[in-house]
């Protein structure tokens, strides 16, 4: 069924004068990149500018534990142990930050070494550790099919609800006083945003890899800040910055043979230090 | 400290139009932190037209004050509004203008931007449109600052700014409008135009005016009423009775004053 919907997709990639396009693995990549990329351009600018880059980090290394619950659980699939973790880290921190008395940094930084630690300790009783190394750089090759398809529809409901809490968002960021006394409650807005970061970070892991999506969410918006004057202008350069980074580093990667993850992010560098001469000449 | 003449006239002489009808009360409002009284025995009344100042030494629990009336917080006592036919509306139009301070001057965020994200329904990431735009225009006429709608919030000067947060928190016109330390960071020459525009604004909308503030010279000239706050309402009345209290002048140091 899902592979009849991306027959089109294929026939027409397929008709490419590339090498890359005569691989199926590369036409799904391809896919997975399109819908990814711009999807964590767009929650990166939020990342950026409520300073969330520490959160978002944590949030991808406590897949560590995540993975442990699903096999411990021996679920077939880590993902849904990988989610349901990432969620109940980010009520932790929220939680921590609130109540504890901690500043921000201090609350994540204590709940990643603890979620780290626990998740490679368990993986890694009888030496078996090695089996989940695939997951720190992740593989983009391996994307199927309903991989895709999963994908889009968790890009369609992530939107929807960005969009919905966004101006919360931004006027919460900018003056939390003054979204209180306009009725906009910026501490729910937060808590539903790091939520959504939460899943789509972890969704993304597994083919992007733990030690770099965390770059993915922060270049592009670093880059789109430099080039931007309003809201509108941060988050379409954010979107296009991640969608050619994403799109170059795919491409880079299988003729040179590299983890796709990883040099998207070193395309993404690229652009962030183009953009830096853009901003100190200006 | 310089302070005008006992028997100058507020408001430079012109006197302001009130309806006197309708009125914001605060009755015996306190606020508790962890069982120590921040606030305590509030009895306030706020009437349209008026502007009151709250003066008081940091800690004395004037933002406390603020929240309370912008029920952000739990408080003991009682807040009612009453409109011109003597109705309670659930919630009257509340206008806030923060202190500028608490901006982040890094965002690649414009005027309008701000005005969306208060006023739109559409993400502003998405762009804003024509009559979003358009009310944001209508805002910022009011305290001339139309001209500053597609600048960064980064780029504005203190005095900017703050016309600009005037102008939002009269978008839609409020029944009560809330500055805390609206002038922090601005010089006088500045102070002076942002209370003559306030003025102006609350005599043509006939709005309440509650203003926090240490400027206390400018205040004299500019309030109509003048409360000083220690976790208590210490005393109020007219301007030129509160600052001659002596635990006002010797919270203030006002000795200069014979």
């Amino acid at each position: 069924m899902i592979e009849s919907l991306l027959a089109p997709w294929h026939a027409f990639v397929s008709s490419f004068p590339f090498e890359w396009a005569r691989y199926e693995f590369m036409r799904h990549a391809l896919l997975a990149v399109i819908i990814v990329s711009p999807l964590l351009g767009a929650l990166g600018t939020v990342v950026v500018a409520n300073r969330m880059a520490f959160f978002s980090e944590a949030i991808g290394h406590a897949a560590f534990t995540g993975i442990a619950l699903g096999v411990l659980l021996g679920l077939a699939n880590p993902l849904w142990s990988m989610i349901g973790f990432a969620l109940v880290l980010t009520l932790a921190i929220t939680w921590f930050r609130r109540r504890g008395g901690l500043s921000s940094d201090t609350a994540i930084g204590l709940v990643m070494a603890f979620t780290v630690s626990l998740g490679i300790v368990i993986l890694s009783r009888g030496g078996d550790f090695a089996r989940y190394t695939g997951f720190l750089i992740g593989d983009m090759l391996a994307v199927t099919g309903g991989d895709v398809a999963g994908l889009a529809v968790l890009a369609v409901v992530v939107c929807a609800l960005f969009f919905f809490f966004f101006n919360r968002l931004l006027l919460g960021t900018l003056s939390p006083a003054l979204a209180r006394s306009r009725g906009a409650h910026a501490g729910a807005a937060e808590l539903c945003f790091a939520s959504l970061l939460a899943v789509v970070v972890t969704c993304a892991l597994p083919w992007i890899g733990i030690l770099v999506i965390n770059a993915l969410l922060i270049l592009p918006a670093a880059a789109g800040r430099n080039l931007a004057g309003n809201t509108a202008g941060f988050f379409g350069w954010s979107v296009l910055i991640a969608l050619v980074s994403g799109l170059a580093g795919l491409f880079a990667s299988f003729y040179a043979s590299t983890a796709t993850g990883a040099t998207i992010v070193l395309a993404a560098m690229a652009i962030y230090l183009l953009t830096l001469l853009r901003r100190s000449a200006s | 400290m310089e302070l005008p003449p006992d028997n100058a006239p507020a408001h430079h002489g012109v006197a302001p139009h009130r309806c006197g009808e309708c009125c914001t009360t605060m009755r015996g409002v306190g606020v508790r932190y962890n069982g120590k009284s921040v606030l305590q025995d509030v009895d306030l009344h706020l009437h349209c037209g008026e502007l009151t100042a709250v003066i008081g030494e940091n800690g004395a629990g004037k933002t406390t004050l603020v929240k309370c009336l912008l029920g952000e917080i739990p408080h003991e006592g009682e807040v009612h509004f009453l409109d011109a036919s003597h109705r309670r509306p659930d919630s009257p139009v509340i206008g806030y203008v923060p202190q500028h301070s608490s901006f982040d001057k890094d965002a690649p965020v414009s005027v309008l931007d701000l005005f969306a994200a208060s006023l739109a329904t559409r993400p502003a990431c998405l762009g804003v449109s024509p009559a979003v735009r358009e009310e944001a225009l209508t805002g910022l006429r009011r305290t001339g600052a139309e001209e500053l709608i597609d600048r960064r919030i980064g780029t504005l000067s203190g005095g900017e700014l703050q016309r600009v947060l005037l102008g939002l928190a009269l978008t839609p016109v409020p029944n009560i409008l809330v500055l805390d330390e609206p002038m922090s960071g601005v010089d006088h020459s500045g102070r002076e135009k942002f209370y003559d525009l306030l003025s102006k604004l609350r005599r043509e909308f006939d709005f309440a005016v509650l203003l926090v503030s240490h400027d206390l010279a400018t205040l004299a000239r500019f309030a109509d009423r003048m409360v000083f706050l220690d976790r208590r309402i210490v005393c109020e009345g007219p301007p030129a009775d509160v600052l001659r209290d002596p635990r006002v002048r010797e919270a203030f140091s006002l000795h200069s004053l014979s």
